[in-house]
C-alpha cells in the first residue's frame, strides 16, 4: 500500500497513530497531581516536536545518506521562516502559501550555497557551510535589516495589510487556514486530566507525516542508493560512471526545502522571526537531534527532534523549588544534600543533562537511541525464546 | 588500429620523468599485459586512460574518441571500466545493492533523478543484477554486507559490478596483488571466461608472471617511463631486454 513495503507501512501508521494521538500521549499526568509538570501535551511544545521533527528529517536525508554533515542548516530554517513571513506580511494570511514560499526561498538559497560548499567533502564541506550560516546570520542580524527586522526581527503588525485580506482598520491580522485560526483549540476535560487539540499542530503534523513519507520513498528509490553509495565509495561511483556531484546537490536542496518548511511553518504557528534562528547552536542543535536518534535511520530524527526539545521544554521548568518539594519527606540535611547533588542537571542547567544523555547514547549506543530500541527488542525476545527452550540454546559466541 | 591507441603520453611529477613517450596499441577483443619493475610507471600510465590524472604530452584515443581532459564517470560511460588493485566496491551495502548500481548507471546515465519510485521494484534491474551475481557464483551472498566478504570475493564482485556496464576495455590493475594462490588462480580462471565469452577487450597491470603468462596475448613491458619491448609472450620470456630490466645489468 502506498508504495511501501510492509515494514515501512507499518513504521508509517505507528508515526500516524503517535502524531495523532499526540495530545493523548503526551499528557500521562492528571493536572492536579505534581506529575503534571511533565506534561508535554500543551500545543506550543508539540508544534515545536513535529516541526523540529520535519527539520531533522530532511538533515539526515542529506547526513544519514550522502555523510555530508552540513553545520550550518539553520540558515535555511531562518531563511525559510523570512521568505514565510513576508509573504504573510504583505499578500496573504492563509499559511499555505507562506509555507511555499518558504520552502521555495530556502530552495533557491540551498542551491547557491550547495553549488559552493560541495566543491570540497568531509570537514572541509562543514566548515565551508558553518562559514555560510554565520554570514547568513550577521547580514540578517545588521546589514539586511530594511528586510529582516535586524535585532528586533519580523513579526505581523497592526500597519501590516496583506493585498488579499479584509482587516478592519487597526486590528492585527492571525495566521490562518481559510479562515480557521492556528490558535484555535478544542478542550478536552475528562475526570482530571485536560486534552488540547490545536488546529495549528493538527497542520503541522499532517506535514510532518507527508515529509516522513516522502523522506521514506527517497530512503527506498534509486536515488536514495545512489546517496548511499556516495556516503559508502565516492571512487567507486564515478568510476561506475556516476557523477557525484548532481546527486550530492540535490540531496542538498531536498534537505535545504525540508528545512525551509520547518522555517515556514514555525512562522504559521506563531508569526514572528528574529536572526537568532540561524544562529550556529541551532545548526548544532540539529546534528545533536540526528544522532541522539539514529543518523541514517527513518525515524530517528524525529525521536531525537522530540527528545532534545522535551528536556528544552520541560527539565529546563524545573526549579529549586520543585526540587525541595520532591524531597520534602527525606531529613532536613539529606534534602539539601539531594537537592545539591541534582541541582545542576535541571532548569538552566539542562544542556548538562543533555550532554550526558548525547555522550552516553554516542559512546554505548553508536546506533542512536533507535539502535537503543532494537536492542531492547532483541533482548525481549530472545528472553522469550531462552524460556520456551529451557535456556539451552546458549549462543556459541 | 586498436581500440585503444596512447601515443606520445608523457608525463611529469616535478623532477621526475613518470612517463616519457609511451605508445601501446591495444587490439580489440584481446588481453593486453603492461609488466614492468616498481616504479616504471605502469599506475600512472592507467590513471591517465581513466581520467584521473592528465598527461602532459601526447594523445589517448579511445574507439576514435579522446579521453582526454574527460573526467573519470564520462570516461566509463565511454566503455572503458576500472579494476582497482585494493577493491573498491561500496562496503556499507548489501552484495545484490552494489550489483543494482551499475546497471542503474548503465540504463539511466551519469545522474538522473529517479527519488520516488521503489529501486526493489525496477523488475531490469533488479534481473539483471541477480543473473550477474549468478554468473560470478555469488548467487547465495545477496544480502551480505558487502565489507564482511572476503578479499577474493570483492574482487569477484568488482569485476561482476565492472561487467555489469558491458564496457568493451575492462582495465584491470594488480587483479591479485596480495592474493593466496587458490584465489590466484581462480581470478586467472575467471578472467579468461570472461574474454572467452564476450566482446571485451581487457588490458591488464600486473607483477606476477604466472598471471602474465597464462592470460596475455600481447605483453608490453614498460622500464623507466617508457616501453622496451611490446610483442607476443613467447618472445617476451627470453627477451634480453626484458631480463635486463627485471633482474639488473649484471643478469
Amino acid at each position: 500500500m502506498l508504495g511501501l513495503n510492509k515494514k515501512d507501512l507499518q513504521l508509517m501508521l505507528i508515526v500516524t497513530g503517535l502524531t495523532m494521538l499526540a495530545p493523548f500521549i503526551l499528557n500521562p499526568f492528571p493536572e492536579s497531581s505534581g506529575m503534571a509538570q511533565f506534561n508535554a501535551g500543551y500545543p506550543d511544545l508539540m508544534q515545536r516536536f513535529v516541526i523540529f521533527g520535519i527539520f531533522a528529517i530532511g538533515f539526515n536525508l542529506l547526513f544519514g545518506l550522502t555523510g555530508y554533515l552540513s553545520f550550518g542548516h539553520a540558515a535555511f530554517l531562518g531563511v525559510g521562516s523570512y521568505g514565510a513571513i513576508w509573504m504573510m506580511k504583505l499578500v496573504t494570511l492563509n499559511v499555505i502559501p507562506a509555507i511555499f514560499m518558504g520552502v521555495i526561498v530556502a530552495g533557491i538559497f540551498s542551491v547557491a550555497v550547495g553549488y559552493i560548499c560541495l566543491r570540497r567533502s568531509g570537514i572541509y564541506f562543514s566548515i565551508l557551510t558553518l562559514a555560510f550560516a554565520q554570514m547568513s546570520y550577521a547580514l540578517a542580524y545588521s546589514v539586511l535589516t530594511p528586510i529582516t527586522g535586524g535585532e528586533t526581527g519580523l513579526q505581523i503588525k497592526s500597519t501590516d495589510r496583506p493585498l488579499l485580506s479584509n482587516l478592519a482598520e487597526g486590528e492585527t491580522g492571525r495566521a490562518n487556514l481559510f479562515g480557521m485560526d492556528m490558535r484555535q483549540s478544542f478542550e478536552l476535560n475528562v475526570g482530571d486530566w485536560l486534552f488540547t487539540f490545536n488546529a495549528g499542530y493538527y497542520i503541522a503534523a499532517v506535514v510532518m507525516l507527508i515529509a516522513f513519507y516522502i523522506s521514506i520513498r527517497i530512503f527506498r528509490s534509486p536515488f536514495g542508493l545512489m546517496l548511499r553509495a556516495i556516503k559508502s565509495n565516492q571512487t567507486r561511483m564515478s568510476y561506475t560512471g556516476l557523477n557525484p556531484r548532481p546527486h550530492t546537490l540535490a540531496a542538498f536542496v531536498i534537505s535545504g526545502m525540508y528545512a525551509g518548511l520547518a522555517g515556514g511553518l514555525l512562522v504559521a504557528m506563531d508569526t514572528q522571526v528574529g536572526p537568532e534562528r540561524m544562529f550556529w547552536t541551532a545548526s548544532g542543535e540539529v546534528v545533536l537531534m540526528t544522532i541522539l536518534g539514529g543518523v541514517g535511520t527513518l525515524i530517528g530524527p524525529v525521536l531525537g527532534a522530540g527528545v532534545i526539545k522535551y528536556m528544552e521544554n520541560i527539565l529546563s521548568k524545573i526549579n529549586k523549588d520543585v526540587l525541595h518539594e520532591w524531597f520534602a519527606f527525606m531529613p532536613d540535611g539529606l534534602e539539601d544534600f539531594i537537592v545539591f547533588l541534582v541541582y545542576p542537571f535541571i532548569g538552566k542547567g539542562w544542556h548538562l543533562t543533555l550532554g550526558i544523555l548525547f555522550m552516553l547514547v554516542v559512546i554505548f549506543l553508536p546506533g542512536g537511541l533507535v539502535e537503543g530500541g532494537q536492542r531492547i527488542g532483541k533482548w525481549i525476545k530472545n528472553r522469550g525464546k531462552a524460556k520456551d527452550t529451557g535456556g539451552s540454546t546458549e549462543p556459541a559466541e | 588500429m586498436g581500440i585503444l591507441e596512447v601515443k606520445d603520453v608523457g608525463k611529469r611529477f616535478g623532477g621526475l620523468q613518470a612517463l616519457g613517450d609511451v605508445n601501446l596499441s591495444v587490439k580489440e577483443n584481446s588481453v593486453h599485459a603492461i609488466i614492468g619493475p616498481n616504479g616504471a610507471g605502469k599506475s600512472t600510465l592507467l590513471n591517465c586512460l581513466v581520467g584521473k590524472l592528465i598527461p602532459d604530452t601526447g594523445s589517448v584515443m579511445f574507439d576514435g574518441q579522446s579521453v582526454l581532459g574527460r573526467t573519470p564517470h564520462e570516461i566509463n560511460q565511454m566503455g572503458i571500466s576500472r579494476v582497482f588493485q585494493t577493491p573498491e566496491i561500496f562496503g556499507d551495502l548489501t552484495v545484490l545493492e552494489n550489483m543494482m548500481i551499475p546497471c542503474f548507471a548503465k540504463r539511466d546515465g551519469a545522474f538522473r533523478m529517479r527519488a520516488i519510485e521503489d529501486m526493489m521494484r525496477e523488475k531490469d534491474i533488479v534481473e539483471k543484477a541477480e543473473s550477474m551475481l549468478k554468473d560470478m557464483n555469488m548467487a547465495d551472498k545477496h544480502h551480505m554486507h558487502a565489507a564482511s566478504m572476503s578479499r577474493g570475493d570483492k574482487r569477484r564482485l568488482e569485476i561482476g559490478m565492472c561487467l555489469a556496464q558491458e564496457p568493451r576495455l575492462l582495465l584491470l590493475d594488480e587483479p591479485t596483488a596480495g592474493m593466496a594462490r587458490a584465489d590466484t588462480n581462480n581470478t586467472i580462471d575467471l578472467l579468461k571466461q570472461i574474454s572467452d565469452e564476450r566482446d571485451i577487450t581487457i588490458a591488464i597491470i600486473e607483477h606476477d608472471m604466472h598471471v602474465v603468462f597464462s592470460l596475455a596475448q600481447r605483453i608490453t613491458v614498460l622500464a623507466q617511463g617508457t616501453p622496451l619491448v611490446e610483442d607476443d609472450p613467447e618472445n617476451i620470456k627470453g627477451h634480453p631486454k626484458v631480463r635486463e630490466a627485471y633482474l639488473g645489468e649484471t643478469a
